[in-house]
């Protein structure tokens, strides 16, 4: 079988590129691993009840009538309409660090003046660093790594400003440890505190469903149980792939949302190495937690709660098995919807140790899960009124189910530190699109798909 | 097509792309950029509709004809005159 193009992994990134090739007329074979589509953002049904894996909420809002901003800009690149992805907006989050507690929500005025409220001699060096947020071209695909917090640093000299500016910033897209590139730092500003929040009613799975329905509409073919065991090399280009049970596709291009280092791993082991393609190793345990009421029921209102009980803010890999000192309290039932969900509930997730994860035996990882469950909710009592006693079902995921079901090293799951702009490898023929590409979230990683398939494979220069 | 029928295949385009924009107000003598904020994106998006139904190629460096409803008309006039509209 001979395809124009073959994509690897039926995530958000991989199916927008599908969308865009089967658009304009190529022949395009999606290729998924798993039973189910999704990859980091995915959904799954346990004792009969759906849930997320990833998403918390969906950044980049925008209201509808809107015709900016990148939310704007895929719905037009996948010919959706505003209502396809069914978003409500966030009820209000918050940063909250010793002394100080920082509420955000989807009008980037609010912040600014909570800033100037509580951080009086900081608020005009955080004016010039939105200046230069916004003069900032997060489309200019040669850059490189450039320190986030010595550009803060030009700007803002109080360290807790800055660690609580990072905070949510981090934990929602940073794959290093302490510092993040500037241009990704740019990418997340603008995506949680100038556009912010939402989520659909039926979470993820609806934005993935719509995905699937049109790219199967346009003539794409999706694969699932197929996972690609190596990529066929000849010299300098790619001829396809070989999947797990040995059958051969052939195909003139390939587009790999696999990772960097992941993506050549496939490609067998003389391929040359650099540092470009080193893979990340943040991961993170999430728990979650439903619940016999809504949250706003025991009077917590907030979407989500981004926390730090230290001093200083350390958002690296844990040395413990799970870092208990910061984390992320989200809570699916708090944004605006016209109806309540069914049942509440309550996710919090922490930074964890993916070797730690990966190297227990079965029977002491599902004991570790419920020990560090009790630990993290502990942590978490600061932060939320005490819902333990609400709690009807449980499930916990670590940096060893990231890995099971993303195929990361390292469970990591905003990939590797630098990320590769323009999805070019050192294979002519396939590019890299998805979290290693550089565009976060779930609305970036359908940009990253759609830039990387007009950029390479409709529009080759 | 004679450029009322371009006009017509232009409109449906741009239906297709924004499909939530009321193209029924749209003025033919001011940039869609300003319109309907259309970026770089999209134009080519324009470009490649084009292609796709009517293999008509256009280069990179005419993009800038494709300004207004009226500068896009005069442009594709000679280029689409032997092509059967689709709307």
């Amino acid at each position: 079988m001979s395809y124009d193009s073959i994509i690897i992994g039926a995530g958000m990134s991989g199916l927008a590129a599908g969308i865009r090739l089967a658009y304009f007329g190529k022949r395009v074979c999606i290729l998924e691993r798993h039973t189910t589509i999704g990859g980091l953002n995915s959904f799954y049904r346990l004792r009969g009840r759906n849930h997320d894996v990833g998403l918390h909420a969906v950044t980049n809002y925008s209201p509808p009538g809107g015709k900016k901003g990148p939310l704007n800009k895929i719905l037009r690149q996948l010919r959706f309409q505003w209502e396809d992805f069914d978003l409500s907006p966030q009820c209000g989050s918050s940063v909250v660090f010793p002394g100080h507690t920082l509420r955000f929500n989807n009008h980037f005025d609010y912040f600014e003046a909570q800033i100037a409220e509580q951080f009086p001699r900081q608020i005009d060096g955080f004016r010039q660093l939105v200046s230069e947020i916004d003069a900032h071209n997060i489309g200019d695909l040669g850059q490189t790594w450039i320190s986030t917090r010595a550009r803060m640093a030009d700007h803002i000299s109080d360290p807790l400003l800055i660690n609580m500016l990072l905070c949510p910033l981090m934990f929602y897209g940073s794959p290093s440890a302490h510092d993040m590139d500037f241009n990704q730092f740019v990418i997340m500003f603008r995506s949680i505190y100038q556009e912010g929040f939402a989520r659909p009613y039926q979470g993820v799975r609806l934005i993935l469903k719509n995905l699937v329905r049109k790219f199967k509409s346009l003539g794409g073919e999706l694969k699932l149980r197929a996972g690609v065991k190596q990529l066929l090399i000849e010299g300098t280009q790619v001829s396809g792939v070989m999947l797990d049970d040995g059958q051969i596709l052939e195909a003139k291009n390939v587009l790999s949302s696999a990772g960097s280092a992941e993506t050549l791993q496939m490609c067998g082991a003389e391929v040359p190495q650099d540092d470009r393609f080193t893979p990340g190793d943040i991961s993170f345990v999430e728990t979650i937690s439903v619940l016999d009421q809504q949250p706003q029921e025991f009077g917590h209102e907030e979407t989500i709660v981004f926390y730090n009980e230290s001093e200083d803010f350390y958002y690296e890999q844990s040395k413990e098995p799970v870092d208990v000192r910061s984390g992320i309290i989200c809570s699916p039932n708090n944004f605006e919807y016209d109806r309540p969900l069914e049942e509440g509930s309550i996710r919090i997730t922490a930074l964890a140790n993916p070797d730690y994860w990966m190297n227990l035996s079965e029977e002491k990882y599902i004991e570790q899960k419920q020990y560090w469950y009790d630990q993290i909710l502990e942590s978490s009592l600061r932060y939320i009124p005490d819902f333990r006693p609400h709690v009807v079902d449980v499930d916990v995921f670590t940096p060893r189910t990231i890995k099971k079901f993303t195929g990361h090293i390292n469970g990591c799951v905003y990939g590797a530190p630098q990320k590769i702009l323009d999805g070019s490898t050192p294979f002519n023929n396939l590019f890299l699109c998805g979290t290693d590409q550089g565009f976060l979230g779930i609305i970036g990683s359908m940009l990253s798909g759609i830039s990387i398939a007009n950029l390479h494979l409709l529009n080759p220069k | 097509m004679a450029p009322e029928q371009i006009r017509s295949v232009i409109l449906d385009i741009l239906a297709r792309i924004a499909p939530d924009e009321d193209l029924s107000e749209l003025d033919d003598s001011v940039p869609f950029r300003e319109q309907m904020e259309l970026d770089s994106m999209d134009f080519l998006d324009i470009v490649m509709e084009l292609r796709k139904l009517y293999r008509v190629q256009i280069p990179e460096e005419d993009y800038g004809e494709l300004v207004t409803m009226d500068s896009t008309v005069t442009y594709l006039t000679p280029l689409l005159k032997d092509a059967e509209s689709t709307v």
